[in-house]
């Protein structure tokens, strides 16, 4: 017996790191044919006192960040109008630039917010999106990541992801031992969240698809077990703690079961339990290794990693049972798979002479698309609207984040400021 | 540890009835020899094997557990990248556990299976799991009992060695025996 070891549960208390960032997001590699936007400065009714948040500012780091905007130097703005019938429009098509976004933060009588904005289409002289948001005070950033997503919709003709959030692990080594948390954190790395601390392993978090709940693997035990933990009041209950194995836990679309994988019954299978009744159906039987379950969008299939053929490669399906269909054909070493939001692709850790990338599976025709080139990539995990991919990376500094356009195009690196981090998921959209 | 020492020594004068001169010699080449040990194991595969299976350690206190000559010291299996298969090498090893456990029916051990950190975690976590279920496998064949082995992977969670390189990915690769 090592010394007694705590645990501690902070979702009651919520532990807030701090008030800036944890993560540190930079893009790496953007685009070149990037949309023009200008963003003026909101105007704000309080005008004698600092906003409570810099909602421009927000905004743009958003789209920034997505690599997919070219957002105008605030110094090159030539002139800031806070109403549409304020913006003299000669000026902004002599600079070329097509979109603008104004808008205006309120403060109301009983101390909430109100936030309306316009998105202008230069050209046609028109707005294209305009709503009025109210907000309680700690929910302002929300509101701006809100604007983001929409303005972020309009232009490009696909959902934004900005008002999302993120799950992962973090490590760090205090006095040569390693205390290992869970966490979650908004999509730019704001409100970083303590869900978990201990000093066993933690490993793949899994989003239940409300939002509301987390399913993660942890070593608290001594060996592996499954934990289903509410994200608001902390409360946890543990549902696999079988012999052997338990671990790999990912949601049915409707959140009613969780796929995992346990070796109780001899060697790693492929299990889906009720998460009501806690029954378990066994999907597969095969003394290779089976694992890494994951749903396919449509809850009708489960792609899964497996070694029965040799080395590790994806296999699909169906739900009802039967033999699974091997996906995955190039190279000896592909695993870790999740469904594209639409089910035409699979993400996956795809190795090529030695070096572990993040790989793109186009269901239709098995090609496998290469999206990064670090040697040691893993756990990639797809924004819920399809558009980039999130993942560990290992490097000279240690474990960090990552996230990659499906279209290979856009870089960004997500730094934590000391210790690991990796084993990101991305969560759905928030309601 | 000076005291085990002094219990190997004194151990091995009792067994093989050497001169006291003789026994204060060899001990400090007992002790060297600790680094060098899985290379002589295949070497000395069945007279060791036989010398433990006469050995009865619970009378004296002693146990051959902590013979640092003896194969059961090796306490680390190692492994092939993304391989189970047990290396020629630890045959003595695994004999020497496998007919300790089956001599000493109360004796409970666990095997603790280890990757290193390429790849995903979740497939790692399998394979640390296969990599122990082959040796106790063996065990089995070996005499022990099932009872007796309890399994328990962690994949890459746990590395013996922080590096990101070969060096040290080979020494994350990895069994270990604890009694």
């Amino acid at each position: 017996m090592k010394a007694m070891f705590k645990l501690l549960i902070a979702g009651l208390m919520f532990v807030s790191l701090q008030a800036q960032a944890v993560l540190d997001i930079k893009i790496t590699q953007g685009i070149e044919q990037a949309l023009p936007i200008a963003i003026v400065p909101f105007s704000w009714s309080q005008a004698g006192s600092v906003a409570p948040v810099d909602l421009t500012k927000v905004i743009t780091d958003d789209l920034k960040r997505s690599g997919r905007f070219d957002v105008m130097d605030d110094l090159d703005l030539p002139q800031r109008p806070t109403e549409f019938d304020a913006i003299n429009f000669n000026d902004w098509r002599k600079l070329g630039m097509e979109n603008i976004l104004i808008g205006n933060l309120t403060q109301t009588e009983n101390g909430d917010y109100d936030v309306s904005f316009r998105l202008i289409d230069v050209y046609r002289g028109k707005q294209i999106a305009g709503f009025r948001i109210p907000a309680k005070p700690n929910l302002l950033r929300r509101v701006a990541h809100q604007i983001s997503d929409i303005v972020f919709e309009k232009l490009t003709g696909t959902a934004g992801a900005f008002d999302t959030r993120v799950a992962y692990i973090t490590v760090k080594k205090v006095k040569n031992k390693k205390i290992h948390t869970l966490q979650i954190a908004d999509a730019d790395g704001y409100n970083a969240q303590i869900l978990l601390e201990s000093p066993e392993p933690l490993l793949s978090p899994a989003w239940s698809p409300n939002g509301k709940k987390i399913a993660y693997v942890s070593f608290e035990g001594r060996n592996s077990a499954i934990y289903v933990q509410d994200i608001l009041t902390g409360k946890r209950e543990r549902v696999a703690a079988f012999e052997g194995i338990n671990s790999a836990p990912d949601w049915s679309p409707e959140g009613s079961r969780l796929a995992m994988t346990l070796s109780k019954d001899g060697n790693t299978e492929i299990y889906i339990m009720s998460l009501h009744s806690k029954s378990l159906t066994r999907m597969t039987n095969h003394s290779g290794i089976d694992t890494e379950p994951t749903w396919s969008p449509d809850g009708r299939k489960l792609a899964f990693t497996s070694d029965r053929s040799g080395g590790p490669q994806i296999y699909e399906m169906d739900i009802r049972g039967g033999r699974p269909k091997r996906v995955s054909f190039e190279g000896n070493y592909n695993v870790r798979p999740a469904y594209s939001p639409d089910g035409k692709f699979i993400t996956l850790v795809h190795a090529v002479n030695g070096s572990y990338h993040i790989g793109l599976l186009d269901l239709s025709n098995g090609y496998i698309n290469t999206l990064t080139n670090a040697k040691l990539d893993e756990s990639p995990s797809f924004a819920p609207n399809g558009g980039m991919i999130i993942y560990a990376t290992t490097g000279v500094r240690g474990a960090q984040l990552a996230a990659v356009s499906t279209d290979g195009r856009i870089h960004q690196r997500l730094g934590l400021q000391q210790g690991d981090v990796r084993e990101p998921a991305w969560g759905p959209f928030l309601k | 540890m000076t005291i085990r020492l002094l219990l190997v020594i004194s151990l091995t004068a009792l067994l093989f009835g050497c001169s006291s001169d003789k026994v204060k010699d060899d001990a400090p080449a007992a002790v060297e020899d600790l680094t060098s040990q899985q290379a002589n194991t295949g070497g000395t595969e069945d007279s060791n094997a036989q010398a433990y299976g006469t050995d009865d350690s619970s009378t004296s206190g002693f146990s051959q557990l902590d013979d640092p000559q003896s194969p059961l010291s090796v306490r680390v299996i190692y492994f092939e990248y993304d391989s189970s298969e047990i290396r020629s090498e630890y045959r003595s090893a695994i004999e020497a556990h496998a007919a300790y456990l089956s001599q000493n029916a109360d004796t409970t051990i666990t095997l603790e299976g280890h990757a290193d950190e390429r790849g995903s975690r979740e497939y790692n976590l399998a394979l640390g799991e296969r990599r122990a279920q082959s040796i106790k496998q063996q065990m089995l064949l070996l005499g022990a009992s099932s009872s007796q082995i309890r399994l328990v992977s962690y994949g890459e969670e746990r590395p013996e060695v922080d590096g990101h390189d070969e060096a040290s990915w080979q020494q994350n690769r990895r069994v270990e025996i604890l009694y």
